[in-house]
C-alpha cells in the first residue's frame, strides 16, 4: 500500500509515479466536497436525493391526511393540495429516483463493477453533482416565493400550468421549469460519463456479455435518459417562453375567466407529446437500473447463476428501444388523433413480452437455488410481487378501451405508484442493505431492517392494492375532496381513511430506516470483506472499503461472467470474476498460494 | 420457525388475499348506463388473463422460497440457460398478450367510429363549469371562435353564421339526452384542459382549447348522472360538476322546446346592453331575433 500513500518527502510527484497518483485529493475540500472520486460523488448524490425525497415523503403525508380526513385540516386548501401532489410527484420521479439510481448507484457501482479506476471524465462528473444540487436548491426555493410552488400536477400540462387558475403560476412554475432544465444539464454531464465509462474503461477480460446486469441496467437507462431528457428540456424552455415572453408554442386563443388572453395559434398537445416522449422512457430510466440490481441481488443471495443471462441482457436492450415507441399510451383520451391508439396499443402490449421474460427469469433463478433470506433477498422478493402487480395493471391501461374509463382515476395513481414508486424503492432498499458494507465496512442492523422490510412491503401493498378499486368506482385523481357525489358510497371514504393510516405507519418505518443508516455507520457490526460472498468485482478490491482509484497498483483481470455461483466442481459456492481458471479448486490454489487463501489472487 | 416457510406463507397470503379482496370488495364499477358493455367485458378479460399470471407467479415464488431456502449442505443447481423453457414462456406470454390486444383493438375501432345516425351535441368547458349546445332545428351546429367570446356571447358563436342562430344554449343547467339514441359529443374548452367524465357511461375524452375533440355513446338507462372533470384544470378542478339527465324521447323533446336559442339570447343581450355590442353582432342578432319570433 505504500505505493498508494505518498510520504511527505514525495510531495513533488516524480515522473515515474503512475498517473493515478497525480489526481488523488490532497485536502479535506477536494476529498469530501469538491471531489472527483465517483464513489464520493455517488454518496453526495444519494444524500441530496434522500434529503429532498424526505420533503416529498412529508408532502405525501399531508395529501393523505386531506384525502383520509377531508374536513379536518383547515390549513390545507385546494391550492395547497395541488401543490403537494405536484411537488411530491416531481421530486420522487426526477430528483429522487432518477438521481439516486443513476447519480447514486451509477457512480458508485459502474467503475467498480467494470474494473475501472474511476469515471472517464472525473471533473465533469463532479460538476454534474453540483449542477444537480443547484437544480434541487432552485426547486426548494419555489416553496418560498410569492404564490408558492406550482400546483400544475407533475405533468405540468399547459395551458393551466401558466394560467392564474393554478397555484404557483406566478413564480412557482418558472422555478420548476428552470430547475428541470438545470437538472437535465447536470444529468447530461453525469450520463455521458456513465456511458463512456462502460464503453471505454472496462478492464481486461470484462466483455460486454460478462458485465453484471446492474451495469447493463444502468448503462441502457442512461442511454434512454440522454435521448429522452432533451425532449423535456425543449418543452421546459418553450413553456418558459410562453410564460415570460408570451410566445404561443403551447397556447391557443384562450378566454380565461371571461378575459381574452394575448395568445393564439399554439397547441397544448404538442407539450404532451414532448413530455411523454421523455416521460415514458423515464419510467424505464427508473425501472431498468432496478431490473439490473434486483437480478444481481437475487443471484447473489440465492447462490445461483441468473437464469437466462443473455436473454436478460437482450430484454433490457429491447425494452429500452421499445420505450421510445409507446409514449402516446399516456394520451389515449387527450384528444389526439384516435387512430394513433392502434399503434400505441400494439407497441405497449408488445413491451410486456420482454418484461415478462425478466420476471420469469428472476423467479426461475430462485427455483432450485440455495436461497438465503437476507434483507436484500427479502426486498428483491417484495420487488417481484409489487412489480408484477403494477406491471399487469399496466396491461389494463395500455389497452385504449380499458384506459378510457380508468384514465385520470385513482386506478392510474395506484398503478404507477406500485410499478414505479413502490417497486423501484424496494429495489433501492435491497441495494442499500446489500452494498452498505461496501461503502462503510459495517452491516446495517438486521432487527431494525426486518421491521423496516415487513412494514414497508406489506404496508405499501395495503395502500396501493385497494386503491385500484377506487379507480374502478370512478374516483378521479387530483381531487381535493369528493364532497357529496352520488355514486361514491360512504365506504369509499372509510377505505381512504384506512389508506391514510397505513401510509403514515409506512412513513414512520422509513424514519427507522434512516436511523439505522446513521447508527450502523458508527455502531454496526463490522462486515469483513465480501460479506455476501459475491462474485462481482466491486467486492474484490485490494482495500476494503475501496479507496480512490479503486484497484491499487494493477487493475483486475476478468476471467468469467458475473454469475458463477455454485459451479459444479468448485469447492466454494462462488467464483469471483477475477479468479483465474487455475485457481478454481483448492488443490490448484494450494500450489500457488502458500496460505491457501480463500480470497482470490489480486 | 423455518424462515422459508414464513416468507412463503406470507406470499401465499398476498396472492390469495388479493383474489379474495377482488371478489369481496364493495368497491366496483358503477352500474353501466351506456352501450359500452364491451369496455366492461375487456376489463373482465384482462382481469382473468393477468390475474392468473399474477397468482401463478406469486405462488410459484412462494413454493421456491419454501422449498429451496438455505439449509446446511444445500447447493444451488448450475444451469445458465434453458433455451427451450425460455422460448415456451415467451410464446405463452405472447398468446396472453394477443388475447388482450386483439379484442382491445376491435373495441377501440368501434369506439372511434361514430355511427351515421348519431345526433351531435357540444359540451364546452371553462374554469370551472360546464355549458352545452344543441344544433337546434337545422341539426347543424353554427361555427364558433374563441375571439367571439364575450359576456353576451359566452359560447363564442359566429354571429353571422345562419347555422348558429337556432343553436340551443344551456348555461348553468343540466345536459339532457334522449334514451337509446347514439350521440356524438363534440368537446371544446375556452381556457385549459378539462375532461368530460360520467363514470356510468365509461367513455370520456379531454377537452383541449384550440381543438374540437369528440367521443360517442348511446345512453341506455334513464336517470340523472353526475358529470366530473377528469383532467386537472386548476384549484376548482374537484368542484367542476354538472348533471346529465337521460330521459324518454318525449320528455326530452318537451324540455328542449323550452330552452333558449342563440338568437333569442343575443336579442336579449342587445336589448339589455345594446350600446356595447358591435354593429355586426347587433344587426345579426336583430335579424335572428326576428326569425326566432316568427318560429
Amino acid at each position: 500500500m505504500a505505493f498508494f500513500v505518498p510520504t511527505e518527502a514525495e510531495h513533488v510527484a516524480p515522473a515515474e509515479v503512475a498517473d493515478v497518483e497525480l489526481y488523488h485529493p490532497k485536502s479535506w475540500w477536494t476529498r469530501y466536497i469538491f471531489c472527483q472520486d465517483a464513489k464520493v460523488i455517488a454518496i453526495q448524490y444519494a444524500i441530496t436525493a434522500g434529503a429532498i425525497g424526505l420533503v416529498a415523503l412529508v408532502l405525501s403525508w399531508l395529501m393523505r391526511l386531506q384525502l383520509g380526513f377531508p374536513d379536518s385540516f383547515s390549513f390545507i386548501d385546494p391550492g395547497d393540495y395541488l401543490q403537494f401532489i405536484t411537488m411530491h410527484g416531481m421530486i420522487m420521479v426526477i430528483y429522487l429516483l432518477t438521481a439516486l439510481f443513476l447519480g447514486g448507484f451509477g457512480n458508485y457501482l459502474i467503475p467498480l463493477m467494470v474494473g475501472a479506476r474511476d469515471m472517464v471524465f472525473p471533473y465533469v462528473n463532479m460538476l454534474s453533482y453540483w449542477v444537480y444540487l443547484l437544480a434541487v436548491l432552485v426547486l426548494v426555493a419555489s416553496f418560498f416565493v410569492p404564490g408558492g410552488p406550482t400546483g400544475a400536477g407533475w405533468t405540468l400540462y399547459p395551458p393551466q400550468a401558466i394560467l392564474s387558475g393554478t397555484p404557483g403560476a406566478e413564480w412557482g412554475i418558472i422555478l420548476m421549469l428552470v430547475s428541470l432544465a438545470l437538472f437535465i444539464v447536470g444529468f447530461t454531464m453525469g450520463g455521458l460519463n456513465y456511458v463512456v465509462t462502460v464503453l471505454q474503461a472496462r478492464t481486461r477480460g470484462m466483455t460486454l456479455l460478462r458485465m453484471p446486469l446492474t451495469v447493463w441496467g444502468i448503462f441502457v437507462a442512461t442511454i434512454l435518459a440522454l435521448l429522452a431528457f432533451p425532449a423535456l428540456f425543449v418543452g421546459a424552455v418553450m413553456m418558459l417562453l410562453d410564460r415570460i415572453l408570451e410566445t404561443s408554442f403551447f397556447m391557443p386563443a384562450i378566454v380565461e375567466m371571461g378575459e381574452q388572453l394575448n395568445y393564439a395559434g399554439g397547441n397544448p398537445l404538442l407539450f404532451q407529446h414532448l413530455f411523454w416522449f421523455f416521460g415514458h422512457p423515464e419510467v424505464y430510466i427508473v425501472a431498468l437500473p432496478g431490473f439490473g440490481i434486483v437480478s444481481d441481488l437475487i443471484s447473489t443471495h440465492a447462490r445461483r447463476n441468473i437464469f437466462g443471462y443473455r436473454m436478460m441482457v437482450w430484454a433490457i436492450v429491447a425494452i429500452g428501444a421499445l420505450s421510445f415507441l409507446v409514449w402516446a399510451h399516456h394520451m389515449y383520451v387527450s384528444g389526439m388523433n384516435p387512430w394513433f391508439g392502434f399503434f400505441f396499443a400494439t407497441t405497449t402490449l408488445v413491451i410486456a413480452v420482454p418484461t415478462a421474460i425478466k420476471v420469469y427469469n428472476w423467479v426461475l433463478t430462485l427455483w432450485r437455488g440455495d436461497i438465503h433470506l437476507t434483507l436484500p433477498m427479502l426486498f428483491a422478493i417484495a420487488f417481484i410481487v409489487t412489480f408484477v402487480n403494477g406491471g399487469i395493471t399496466g396491461l389494463f391501461l395500455g389497452n385504449p378501451v380499458v384506459d378510457v374509463p380508468l384514465s385520470d382515476t385513482m386506478f392510474v395513481v395506484a398503478h404507477f405508484h406500485m410499478v414505479m414508486g413502490v417497486a423501484p424503492i424496494l429495489v433501492i432498499f435491497g441495494a442499500i442493505y446489500h452494498w452498505y458494507p461496501l461503502v462503510t465496512g459495517r452491516m446495517l442492523n438486521e432487527t431494525l431492517g426486518k421491521f423496516h422490510f415487513w412494514v414497508t412491503f406489506l404496508g405499501a401493498y395495503l395502500i396501493y392494492f385497494p386503491m385500484h378499486y377506487l379507480g374502478f368506482l370512478g374516483v378521479p385523481r387530483r381531487y381535493f375532496e369528493m364532497g357529496e357525489t352520488d355514486f361514491i358510497p360512504q365506504s369509499a371514504q372509510t377505505l381512504n381513511e384506512f389508506i391514510t393510516v397505513v401510509a403514515l405507519i409506512v412513513g414512520f418505518a422509513q424514519l427507522v430506516f434512516l436511523f439505522n443508516l446513521v447508527w450502523s455507520a458508527y455502531k454496526g457490526r463490522v462486515s469483513g470483506r465480501n460479506p455476501w460472498r459475491a462474485t462481482t468485482l466491486e467486492w474484490q478490491t485490494p482495500d476494503f472499503p475501496p479507496r480512490h482509484g479503486n484497484w491499487g497498483p494493477t487493475q483486475p483481470v476478468v476471467y468469467r461472467w458475473a454469475y458463477d455461483y455454485s459451479v459444479p466442481g468448485a469447492d466454494q459456492d462462488f467464483l469471483p470474476q477475477n479468479l483465474a481458471p487455475d485457481q478454481v479448486t483448492a488443490d490448484n490454489r494450494h500450489k500457488d498460494l502458500p496460505d491457501g487463501a480463500v480470497q482470490p489472487a489480486e | 420457525m423455518n424462515k422459508g416457510l414464513v416468507v412463503g406463507l406470507v406470499l401465499v397470503l398476498v396472492a390469495v388475499g388479493s383474489v379474495v379482496f377482488h371478489f369481496l370488495s364493495p368497491w366496483w364499477w358503477t352500474p353501466l348506463a351506456s352501450n359500452w358493455g364491451y369496455i366492461d367485458d375487456m376489463i373482465i378479460i384482462t382481469f382473468w388473463i393477468t390475474g392468473v399470471v399474477f397468482v401463478a407467479i406469486i405462488l410459484f415464488m412462494a413454493y421456491c422460497v419454501f422449498r429451496y431456502s438455505h439449509k446446511e449442505g444445500r447447493r444451488a443447481a448450475y444451469e445458465p440457460e434453458n433455451k427451450k423453457m425460455e422460448w415456451w414462456l415467451t410464446g405463452l406470454t405472447t398468446v396472453g398478450v394477443v388475447g388482450m390486444l386483439a379484442p382491445g383493438v376491435l373495441v377501440w375501432g368501434q369506439f372511434i367510429t361514430v355511427p351515421e345516425e348519431a345526433s351531435v351535441i357540444e359540451v364546452v368547458g371553462q374554469q370551472w363549469q360546464w355549458s352545452f349546445r344543441y344544433p337546434g332545428k337545422d341539426g347543424v351546429l353554427g361555427t364558433s371562435d374563441p375571439q367571439n367570446i364575450s359576456f353576451e356571447n359566452p359560447f363564442g358563436l359566429n354571429p353571422n353564421d345562419p347555422n348558429g342562430q337556432d343553436d340551443i344554449l344551456i348555461e348553468g343547467d343540466d345536459l339532457h339526452l334522449p334514451l337509446d339514441r347514439p350521440v356524438k359529443v363534440l368537446l371544446r374548452s375556452k381556457d385549459v384542459l378539462h375532461d368530460f367524465y360520467v363514470p356510468q357511461f365509461r367513455a370520456k375524452m379531454d377537452m383541449v382549447p384550440g381543438m374540437v375533440t369528440y367521443f360517442w355513446f348511446t345512453p341506455t338507462r334513464v336517470g340523472t348522472f353526475e358529470i366530473l372533470c377528469a383532467e386537472l384544470c386548476g384549484v376548482g378542478h374537484y368542484a367542476m360538476r354538472g348533471y346529465v339527465v337521460v330521459e324518454e324521447e318525449s320528455a326530452y323533446q318537451e324540455w328542449l322546446q323550452e330552452q333558449p336559442t342563440f338568437a333569442q339570447l343575443s336579442g336579449e343581450a342587445r336589448n339589455g346592453t345594446g350600446d356595447v355590442l358591435n354593429p355586426v353582432l347587433s344587426e345579426a342578432a336583430a335579424d335572428s331575433a326576428e326569425r326566432g319570433s316568427v318560429q
